[in-house]
């Protein structure tokens, strides 16, 4: 059994936010609300953001998959929580990068989320953890716009 | 004969994967390809190709000759009677949407009722969909038993005077139930309305009599059957096909070609347009040559046996439960479960650091997997080239992922 490999996935800290999601709900007082899935795998969520003054000021998820797509869900939301939208469109980016397996830009604090990337040497997996960071990248574009 | 020889006619099953011989559990997805097939393709374009129904030429004459023996191989795998009834498409879902945009535009009208049920897969769900939202027709769904099957009274419950079509899996993809088409036929004609069947995952596993079935369309895929990818089959009755209109139109399925009118060739030309997938013809011909050495009855019964006995070892790993009819008699070589709260994701990940392939996800079956109250589960398919070591280390595997996981959380 070669679980060397599948540690490099499945850290301690990514199951921690699968096990005790962060932020997991809906906003009550939300003005960005986005559904995505992954229609290859059933992967769906559900996310609400509070967008005030160029300010992510909440951030909650709901949905369902495994425990890759819903840990990363739970730290996008950790992550974009007070930030501006500038700063969560670059963390997004940056995430996007590492998830590729290219160089990152390591200028700003990614907490948690550095966890993930094991994600990368399991391309099938890829898609699981851009989830949620697809749906808010949508959901604040479309902020920006109304 | 199934035994441990005819693995080796399948070169890519003798790989390592993540360091681990490989066990190929994804059959029913598509399965893997003997060196029979793989040698057709190779030699019909080394020796053969050319185009097919129109070179004077001898590799002309050679690559049509391939082609509609191809066809005659399919007629009688499924006992047609006629290769006029035999046409060659892209797969199942290219068949079915056939049937939809050409029978079903001509035959639905505003308030009639097609019937299909819960465990279809999106080829067989979405097509007609579309034609009823397009006819104002209404789509109506078979309610299933408790097991995973389909009961004739709900059937009966469900077809009218007013059904025009009753669209149907053999054998479900996800559950691995096979179906009673043959009765469901006798219930939709008794209503006047006509049978169609997906059988995308009955070819391949067990003997199909499209006579006996009395089935009016009879769809399938020559991927999972030993087939190259791209070939697939709709056999459809003689009188129905030749009352229908081509719904692709332009080179190859034209008989005479004026400026502002045109008529079409004789059955089963006619739905062929542009060049057709001759390689894939002639080796999905190859392919059915080598399913009959074996016997259809040969690998249905080892399915039987390897479901039997996947069902009987996985059901002694607790928290994994096992979705469809509990009886293997009533289902195919397809087994789908789910361990624990353990996502089939991540059962999947674990499986393939093993070297062993599941399909997990919602099987393009998203209305079933609603109906079994869940998000995705994984699955085992099995086919003639499996056997009972691969269901012992598949067993083995998910209890080092339902290990890890109880570990790591």
């Amino acid at each position: 059994m070669s679980t060397n490999n599948l540690d490099q996935l499945y850290r301690r800290v990514i199951m921690d936010h699968y096990k005790t999601p962060r932020n997991k709900g809906t906003l009550e007082n939300e003005n960005v609300k986005i559904d995505m899935n992954n229609p290859t795998c059933g992967d769906r969520i559900h996310l609400t953001l509070q967008v005030e003054d160029g300010i992510v000021k909440d951030a909650k998820f709901d949905g369902e998959g495994c425990s890759i797509s819903m840990a990363s869900a739970s730290m996008m939301t950790q992550a974009v929580k007070g930030k501006d939208v500038d700063t969560a469109m670059k963390l997004s980016s940056i995430f996007s990068d590492m998830m590729l397996g290219k160089d990152y830009d390591d200028s700003i604090d990614l907490g948690d989320i550095e966890a993930l990337q094991g994600v990368s040497q399991f391309p099938a997996r890829i898609k699981c953890a851009t989830l949620a960071w697809k749906a808010m990248e949508k959901g604040v574009q479309n902020e920006d716009k109304s | 004969m199934i035994n441990q020889e005819i693995k080796s006619y399948f070169p890519i099953l003798n790989q390592e994967i993540n360091g681990h011989p490989l066990v190929y559990l994804d059959s029913a997805a598509t399965s893997q390809k003997p060196v029979q097939v793989i040698e057709a393709l190779k030699s019909y374009y080394e020796f053969d190709n050319s185009n097919v129904h129109r070179g004077v030429h001898t590799l002309g004459n050679r690559a049509t000759e391939k082609y509609e023996g191809a066809r005659e191989k399919v007629r009688n795998f499924i006992n047609a009677n006629s290769t006029e009834e035999i046409v060659f498409l892209r797969g199942t879902t290219t068949a079915i949407n056939l049937v939809a945009q050409s029978y079903g535009r001509a035959n639905v009208e505003e308030g009639d009722e097609i019937v299909i049920t819960y465990m279809e897969h999106h080829s067989n769900i979405i097509p007609w969909q579309q034609l009823a939202k397009e006819r104002g027709a209404i789509l109506k769904y078979v309610e299933l038993e408790e097991d995973g099957t389909i009961s004739l009274e709900q059937v009966r419950a469900a077809v009218t005077e007013r059904t025009k079509i009753v669209s149907m899996v053999y054998v479900s993809n996800v559950l691995g139930t096979m179906n009673p088409v043959k009765e469901v036929a006798e219930i939709a004609h008794e209503n006047g309305a006509i049978m169609v069947v997906d059988g995308a995952q009955a070819a391949p596993h067990l003997k199909i009599d499209v006579q006996q079935l009395d089935c009016d369309f009879f769809a399938f895929s020559g991927h999972k059957m030993c087939g190259p990818t791209g070939i697939g089959v709709l056999y459809g009755k003689k009188a129905l096909l030749n009352d229908m209109e081509p719904v692709e139109f332009g080179g190859e399925m034209i008989d005479f070609v004026g400026l502002y009118d045109s008529t079409w060739k004789e059955l089963p030309w006619k739905f062929e347009g542009g060049t057709p997938i001759i390689a894939g013809a002639v080796a999905l011909g190859a392919a059915i040559d080598f399913l009959n050495e074996i016997g259809l009855n040969e690998i249905e019964k080892h399915e039987h046996q390897m479901a039997a006995y996947a069902m009987d070892k996985m059901s002694g790993i607790e928290g994994l439960s096992i979705y469809g009819p509990k009886d293997p008699a009533k289902r195919a070589g397809i087994v789908t479960f789910n361990l624990d709260d353990v996502h089939p994701h991540d059962v999947a990940t674990v499986l393939d650091m093993n070297g062993i392939a599941v399909r997990a996800g919602h099987h393009c079956a998203q209305p079933l997997m609603k109906w079994l109250e869940v998000s995705a589960t994984a699955r085992a398919s099995f086919y003639l080239y499996n056997s009972e070591s691969d269901v012992d280390r598949l067993v083995e595997g998910l209890r080092s992922a339902k290990e890890y996981f109880n570990d790591v959380y």
